[in-house]
Order: C-alpha cells, then sequence, then structure tokens
C-alpha cells in the first residue's frame, strides 16, 4: 500500500518540479486554463475515470439515500435479513441463451453477509464513507500543506526554518502509524471526523512542494514588477504566484486523495477508523476475513470498490499531470505520436526516446 | 565534511526527540487506558487500577510523562551502563526485553521484502524504459496503476485466504490439467515475446519455443510427481550454472571480454565441483558453515578473477564473485530441494506446508535444511504482499530515471564514441540512474516498516507491528513509544545514508 505521506506517481525525486514555462500558445488567442482543460479532455482514460467516479458516487448515494433521506434500494445497511441462500448473491448478468439464468437483481444481488445484513447495502454504504474520507482529507490536508508551503516560501527566514523543521518532525512519522493513532483517537466521530483528523496529518508532501514551487516564483520577474508597483504580501501571494502554482498543487492534491483511500480502508481494516455498525470497504473486508473461502463473495465485492476507485483517481491524476505539464509526459498510456494538433508539444524529446530506446 | 555530519546527526536528534513529543501525547490522548480495568467485574479492581495508575504514572498528564520516558530513554545514551529504560507495558514487561525478538521477526521481514522490491523494480523498470511504448511498457505501466491502487491488507487477505489454501490443496494431488497447461504456455510464451521483442516472425518464434518449452517442462513436472519430491539433479545444475556464467559475463563485462568469459566459466566448474564433493559436508551443516561456506565462495571467485584477469582484473573480480555467488546459490537449492518430502512428512507439516500464522512452526525439530524451508514457506506470502507496497514505484521511478539518462549528452557521446550497447547501458546511463534512487529508497523504508503493520497483522507475526499494534488498542503507551524509537531512527539512519550515497555517487554534490 502506498502510503498519504509518499506520492509514489509523482516523477520527480530531489527537490520537486520546475515550474510550468509559460507556454507560446497564446497565439491562438486561448488562455492556459483553456489549454490545459482540453489538454485534459483528450485524455480519453483520463476522462472516462472521472465519468465513471461520478457515477459510482451518485449510483452509491441515490442507492441507500443519505442521513435521514431514503434511497430507491430497498434494504438499509443496519437492518437484519433472513438468511436466503447461505447468503448467496442473487445478481446474475449472463443471459439465458448463454446458459446462465437471465439478467436479474433478485432479492441480494450482493449476497448477505453472516448476519443477514444486505451486502449491497453495506457495500454502497462503505464506497459512501470511503469517498467522503478521500474528498475531506484531501481537501483538508491540501489547505493546510499550501497554507503553510506558501507562508514559507514566500517569508523565508525564520519562518520558513521553524515551519519546515515541523514538516520534517511529521514527516518522520510513518502514515500509517500516525492514522492508526488519529484514527483510535477519532473512535466515534465518524467518517467526517477521521477524515478531518486524517488530514490534519497528512499535509507534509503538498507544503514542500509548495514551498519549493514559492521559493522559485517569488524570484521571477512579474513578482519583482507586481512589488516594485507597491502589491501588498497578500495581493502577490494569492494573485501573482499562487495562480501558477496550482498545477503542482492540484496534481499532488490527486494523488494524495488516492492514497487516502488506501489509508482509510487500511486503517478500518485495523480497526482503527470506521466502525460497525457503520460500514467502510476496508471494514467489511476485515470483519468477514475468517469465511472468505466459503463466501468469496464477501471479498471480492469491497476488494474490487477499493481497488476502483483508487484506480480512477489515479488515472485522473495521470492525465491531470500529462495535461498541466506536457513536458514531463511519464505516464501515459497514450503513444505521443497521436497528439498531432498541439502546438507546444515537445515532440523532438520524444522523437529522441524512441530512437534512443 | 564533519562539520556537516554533526550538524546532520544533531539535527535528526532535535527531530527525533520532537516527533517522539507528538507521539507519546497523541497516543496518550487516543483513548482511555484503564478502559479493560474499569470495565472488569474482579473483586481487587480498584486494587488493579491504582497499581496501572502508579506503575504508568497516569496520575502525571501526558506532557510530563513523556519527560519520565525521555529519562528513561536518555540512559541508553550512558555507554555499557546497559541502563536502557523504555518503560513497561500494562503486563508488566520490560519494552527493552521485548523488542529485540520483535525486531529480528519484522527485520527478516521487510529486508527481504526491500532488497526483493529495489532488485526487481529496477530491472523491471529499466526493461521498459529500453522498450518505451512497446506493448510490454504499457502492460508493465497497466500493472503498476494497479498495484498503486490495490492496498497491501486485500493483498495479504487474498494471499492467505486464497493462493495459501490453493497452494495446499494442490499439493494434496500435484496434478497439472491440460487446460492449465495450455493456458500457462500461452501466456509464458505471450509475455516473452513481449520481452524480446523484434519484429513478427522474431515474435512469434520466441512465442512458440518459450510457450512449448513452459508447458513441457510443467508436464513433466506433474508426471513425475517434481512437487513431491523436487530435485534439479546434476544436468539441470550444470545447465543453470553454465547459463548464470554466461548471462553474468554478458551483462557485467560483455560476452568479447575472453578474460572475464574464462573467470567465470572456471569458478562455474569449481560450483559444480563443489556440488558433487561437499553433499556430505551439508548434510551436517549448520547456518554458521553455510555463511562461511558463502564467503569462501565469494573469495574464490574474486581469487580465480584475480588470477586470470590481465589488463581488467577489477571487472574479473566482480564477474568471479557474482558467478560464485549465484550458483552456490543454485547448489543450495538443490539441497534445500532435498529436504523437501521430508518437511512434507511432518506430523506439524502434514502436507499442507505454505504457512499463514507466525514465522515459524512452533516446536518444529530438523536441521538447518528444514527450518530453512520452514522459514520461506513462512515468510513467502507475508514478503510477496510487503514487496507489492513498494515494487510498482521503483518499476516507475528506475524507468523514467532511465529515459531522462538516455536522453543526455553523455550517453549520445558514448554511443558516438562506437562503445556497445551494453557498455552504454550498463557503465553510463545505469550508474547516473541510481541517483534520484538514492533518495527514493530512503524514504521507501519509512513506509516498508508502516506497511509491516498489517502484513503482521494478517499474518499473525509478533513482530514490532504486532507490537504497535496491540500496545494502540490498549493505549498502552510505552510499546508504542519502543516501535517508534525503532521506526524512526530507522528511517533517519536511511536518510543520512541516502544523503552520504548521493555524495558518494554523484560528484557534483561534493563540490557545493
Amino acid at each position: 500500500m502506498s502510503t498519504v505521506q509518499g506520492s509514489p506517481l509523482e516523477p520527480t525525486i530531489p527537490d520537486g518540479p520546475v515550474a510550468p514555462e509559460p507556454t507560446d500558445a497564446n497565439a491562438r488567442g486561448e488562455s492556459q486554463g483553456r489549454l490545459i482543460f482540453k489538454r485534459f479532455m483528450s485524455n480519453k482514460l483520463a476522462v472516462a475515470s472521472v465519468i465513471i467516479y461520478l457515477a459510482v458516487l451518485v449510483f452509491s448515494v441515490s442507492a441507500i439515500g443519505l442521513g435521514p433521506i431514503h434511497g430507491w434500494w430497498k434494504f438499509s445497511y443496519t437492518e437484519l435479513n433472513d438468511q436466503l441462500n447461505q447468503g448467496a448473491p442473487t445478481l446474475s448478468i449472463i443471459p439465458q441463451w448463454l446458459g446462465g439464468s437471465g439478467i436479474h437483481l433478485g432479492e441480494h444481488p450482493f449476497g448477505q453477509d453472516r448476519i443477514g445484513k444486505d451486502y449491497f447495502a453495506l457495500t454502497m454504504r462503505g464506497i459512501q464513507n470511503s469517498m467522503l474520507v478521500m474528498v475531506v482529507l484531501g481537501l483538508f490536508a491540501t489547505v493546510l500543506g499550501v497554507v503553510v508551503g506558501a507562508i514559507a516560501g514566500y517569508f523565508r527566514g525564520w519562518v520558513d526554518a521553524v515551519l519546515m523543521r515541523i514538516t520534517d518532525v511529521f514527516i518522520v512519522i510513518p502514515a500509517i502509524v500516525i492514522g492508526a493513532i488519529v484514527g483510535r483517537t477519532a473512535n466515534g466521530l465518524g467518517a467526517f471526523g477521521l477524515a478531518i483528523l486524517l488530514g490534519a496529518v497528512s499535509w507534509m508532501v503538498i507544503a514542500r512542494l509548495v514551498r519549493s514551487e514559492f521559493l522559485s516564483l517569488r524570484e521571477r520577474e512579474f513578482v519583482e514588477a507586481a512589488r516594485v508597483a507597491g502589491a501588498s504580501d497578500m495581493r502577490i501571494i494569492f494573485k501573482h504566484i499562487l495562480p501558477n502554482a496550482v498545477g503542482v498543487i492540484i496534481v499532488a492534491s490527486t494523488l494524495l486523495i488516492a492514497s487516502a483511500i488506501l489509508l482509510e480502508t487500511a486503517l478500518s481494516f485495523l480497526g482503527f477508523g470506521i466502525k460497525s455498525p457503520d460500514s467502510s470497504l476496508g471494514l467489511l473486508i476485515s470483519q468477514n476475513q475468517s469465511a472468505l473461502t466459503t463466501r468469496p463473495w464477501l471479498f471480492w465485492w469491497p476488494g474490487s470498490f477499493i481497488v476502483l476507485l483508487a484506480l480512477l483517481v489515479n488515472f485522473v491524476g495521470d492525465g491531470l499531470r500529462d495535461a498541466f505539464d506536457p513536458r514531463q509526459r511519464r505516464f501515459s498510456i497514450r503513444r505521443t505520436k497521436e497528439q498531432p494538433s498541439e502546438p507546444d508539444e515537445p515532440t523532438t524529446a520524444d522523437a529522441a526516446r524512441v530512437e534512443s530506446a | 565534511m564533519v562539520s556537516f555530519i554533526a550538524r546532520r546527526v544533531l539535527v535528526s536528534i532535535l527531530i527525533l526527540i520532537a516527533a517522539s513529543f507528538i507521539m507519546y501525547v497523541l497516543t496518550a490522548n487516543s483513548g482511555d487506558p484503564l478502559q479493560d480495568l474499569s470495565s472488569s467485574s474482579s473483586p481487587n479492581r480498584q486494587a488493579l487500577i491504582d497499581a496501572r495508575v502508579h506503575a504508568q504514572h497516569l496520575d502525571v498528564p501526558p506532557p510530563l510523562r513523556w519527560g519520565i520516558w525521555l529519562g528513561g530513554v536518555a540512559k541508553c545514551v550512558i555507554p555499557f551502563a546497559n541502563q536502557c529504560d523504555l518503560g513497561t507495558t500494562f503486563t508488566n514487561q520490560e519494552v527493552t526485553d521485548l523488542l529485540p525478538h520483535a525486531m529480528v521477526a519484522t527485520l527478516q521481514l521487510v529486508t527481504l521484502a526491500f532488497v526483493l522490491a529495489v532488485v526487481l523494480g529496477i530491472a523491471l523498470g529499466m526493461v521498459t524504459a529500453l522498450r518505451q511504448y512497446s506493448a510490454f511498457d504499457y502492460g508493465v505501466t497497466f500493472i503498476s496503476f494497479f498495484l498503486f491502487s490495490l492496498p497491501s491488507f486485500l493483498m495479504a487477505v487474498l494471499l492467505k485466504a486464497f493462493i495459501a489454501l490453493g497452494f495446499n490443496n494442490f499439493l494434496a494431488d500435484p496434478v497439472i490439467g491440460p487446460t492449465a497447461l495450455i493456458v500457462i504456455g500461452l501466456l509464458v510464451g505471450g509475455i516473452w515475446q513481449l520481452l524480446i521483442g523484434g519484429n513478427w516472425r522474431r515474435r512469434l518464434i520466441v512465442f512458440v519455443i518459450s510457450g512449448l518449452a513452459t508447458s513441457l517442462v510443467l508436464w513433466y513436472m506433474s508426471a513425475t510427481n517434481w512437487f513431491l519430491k523436487p530435485a534439479l539433479g546434476p544436468i539441470v545444475i550444470i545447465l543453470l550454472v553454465a547459463g548464470i556464467a554466461y548471462g553474468t559475463t554478458a551483462i557485467m563485462a560483455g560476452i568479447r571480454n575472453r578474460k572475464a568469459l574464462l573467470t567465470a566459466g572456471i569458478t562455474g566448474g569449481i560450483a559444480v565441483i563443489c556440488y558433487f564433493s561437499l553433499q556430505w559436508l551439508f548434510n551436517i551443516s549448520s547456518l554458521g558453515t553455510l555463511i562461511f561456506l558463502a564467503v569462501i565462495a565469494i573469495v574464490v571467485g574474486i581469487l580465480v578473477g584475480f588470477l586470470l584477469g590481465g589488463y581488467d582484473r577489477a571487472q574479473s573480480m566482480r564477474v568471479g564473485a557474482v558467478v560464485a555467488l549465484l550458483s552456490g546459490g543454485v547448489v543450495l537449492l538443490d539441497r534445500f530441494m532435498q529436504s523437501w518430502p521430508a518437511y512434507l512428512n511432518l506430523d506439524t507439516i502434514n502436507g499442507r506446508p505454505i504457512g499463514t500464522v507466525g514465522s515459524q512452526t512452533p516446536n518444529l525439530a530438523g536441521d538447518v535444511w528444514i527450518q530453512g524451508i520452514d522459514g520461506f514457506t513462512h515468510l513467502l506470502l507475508p514478503t510477496i504482499s510487503l514487496l507489492l507496497i513498494s515494487f510498482a514505484g521503483y518499476t516507475r521511478y528506475s524507468r523514467s530515471g532511465m529515459l531522462e539518462v538516455l536522453n543526455q549528452d553523455y550517453v549520445r557521446t558514448a554511443r558516438a564514441k562506437g562503445l556497445p550497447e551494453r557498455t552504454v547501458i550498463v557503465r553510463h546511463a545505469f550508474r547516473n540512474m541510481l541517483i534520484p534512487l538514492a533518495t527514493l529508497v530512503a524514504t521507501d523504508i519509512g513506509a516498508l516498516l508502516g506497511g509491516a503493520v498489517i502484513t503482521e497483522t494478517v499474518f499473525a507475526i509478533s513482530g514490532m507491528g504486532a507490537l504497535f499494534y496491540s500496545g494502540l488498542q490498549r493505549v498502552d503507551v510505552n510499546p508504542v513509544m519502543g516501535y517508534f524509537l525503532v521506526i524512526a531512527m530507522t528511517a533517519i539512519v536511511f536518510n543520512f545514508l541516502a544523503d552520504l550515497a548521493y555524495a558518494a555517487l554523484d560528484p557534483r554534490v561534493r563540490t557545493h
């Protein structure tokens, strides 16, 4: 499992990525943001991932509802039902003309657990909780990291030294260890409280990235010009530097979100995360560990949804990185050759790579 | 340099102390340490509570209690006094007594997983970089994305519940059916043709040969009950050693370097002779003898290289040492296989070798070979699930690092000089690719040690992770802090080593 602290898909190891150079694509009269958006939209895998992710979100929320609102599914994740057919899944997707039993959902499409709870409702609730933790943790840690990194990088001097030493102190403790301690503390606070507390100990990588970004950007001419024109520190930070650092922040934040689901499910698995009677994908696997050989569906449903969600976010993060910094097209699934219309494509470098390989 | 090291050590100690404060206060506030006692119904409940409060200083607020704990730790620094005091657990065991045993169990696991992840990850990353934008490259990219998204507890549960059981059931009746043979053959053939590459004719030939060979070998193994009585036998050993000698020379020195090839051949020959003549020694060996033999093997390899070396002695000596070590490994593997039937028939094993609980079978009687197999069967699955945490990361990093290096001017210069491709890759590109990886390796150790918490929980190994897990569950701060001290110090030491490695690998760093 990758941890929240390490962002394994981030390829630049030593000191954070270089600031994206302003491209000369303005010749076509398009804004930077528009170009990035177009580049992202041309990455079919990433766009499909966004759509599937949203679809899963809508599906899980509408199926069992949110809070007091009831969804369209007939069972809730807390009610006990009679065990039908040893709790085996009734979902069938093989049509009759292929020798299957036809396409139908049945009473309990994902089966039931040992005590007869509907597994579809439990899984949907787990997806809701995991997504909540992903988003809240990601946003909170990003805001915290950006604030720390921006202050350290912009003001430098002793502020920088103090903040970076604090970052060093937190980064010494492995994510899963501090996560477990924080999760133990959050006992009874629910998914939202857990996410906030986990976010409070996951901001270090973003803080370091933002700091190095600020350190290089604050020396640039346009910042100098703004300062000479009499802009205040706040204005320079928010209007001049932050917009230029946004690419790095978004990519790092996406990778943080991808590792957030792994952290949450791992903690719930260990018993330091979300607790029964609430449901989490990690908790479901932990509760049913011993019954897996006789009832494998108790493993496959939550297991595949964990992998699916993490995979989708990783694909989106990859697409975003390509969109923000096309020079770093390292993890692209597509061939770069099939990218004709972009004038700022560094095709010579890629061509050289192909030749050398 | 001395002042640099001194400053680094001082800063590290300060960071360690600050981090330990955060850990201590957070852990102490994470729950109620008296929960198990206050809900108990024993008549002397109040006395037990008082005893624990007194022994653990629970009446002192956590920040001050941290001071008491730190005072105990500070005693460890006094040389030769042997007064280390890391506190006691709720069951009145000294943490200093628990730690060494737990460290051994965890280190076994983490070291193996770490070494395998680094070696395999870098090798795979290099191959994908050299075959960039091939189907193989895309396949590995997709798999590494998949592994990034696969939490290690999921992998551990999957291996434990399905693979361990499946293999043990398979051993009860080790016959591979014809369908399985065909599928495996197609799969292996497909992978090899992707790996070798080339035009469609070459791919087809590779596909057919490798697929057919795999299926035939598996069929032969299944037909002769190989899985119950495995052995390599003299012919396979000679072939394997020859392959090792050839391959090592080809990668490390180039096959046209006759001196290196001769060194490899002679070293391999000595290994084969040892296989025939040393079996009596193996039968009475202990772990110490084996380590001694390994050292001797390396010395012999180096000596052969030295005597034959000629103008490029160091290279031949390196080749000799690697060949000696690898072919020694093959000979040992054969000897382990000879003990496999005896291991399977032990009462405690009963034909189901792959263990899912603990790091060894309790009360196992047997020589070093039986013990070795036992360790292997128990550590295999936890190591795999731990390995996959960082494996994907290494393939990605080494691939992008390799691509970056291959674009550099000095690689073009090396090619322009007319150096063979092997020299360009191994000498010029590979070494420079390793530089940024040094940092990654250091941070990765922390993630691996953290991941061990999960792996040890699933496989019920009583290592450091288990110490942390059970301690945190009961809000028992001292074992948690003992765990923290060890992993934080390991992480800091590795970070420091990475900095030194950086300086050693990259001359530019030294001048700044």
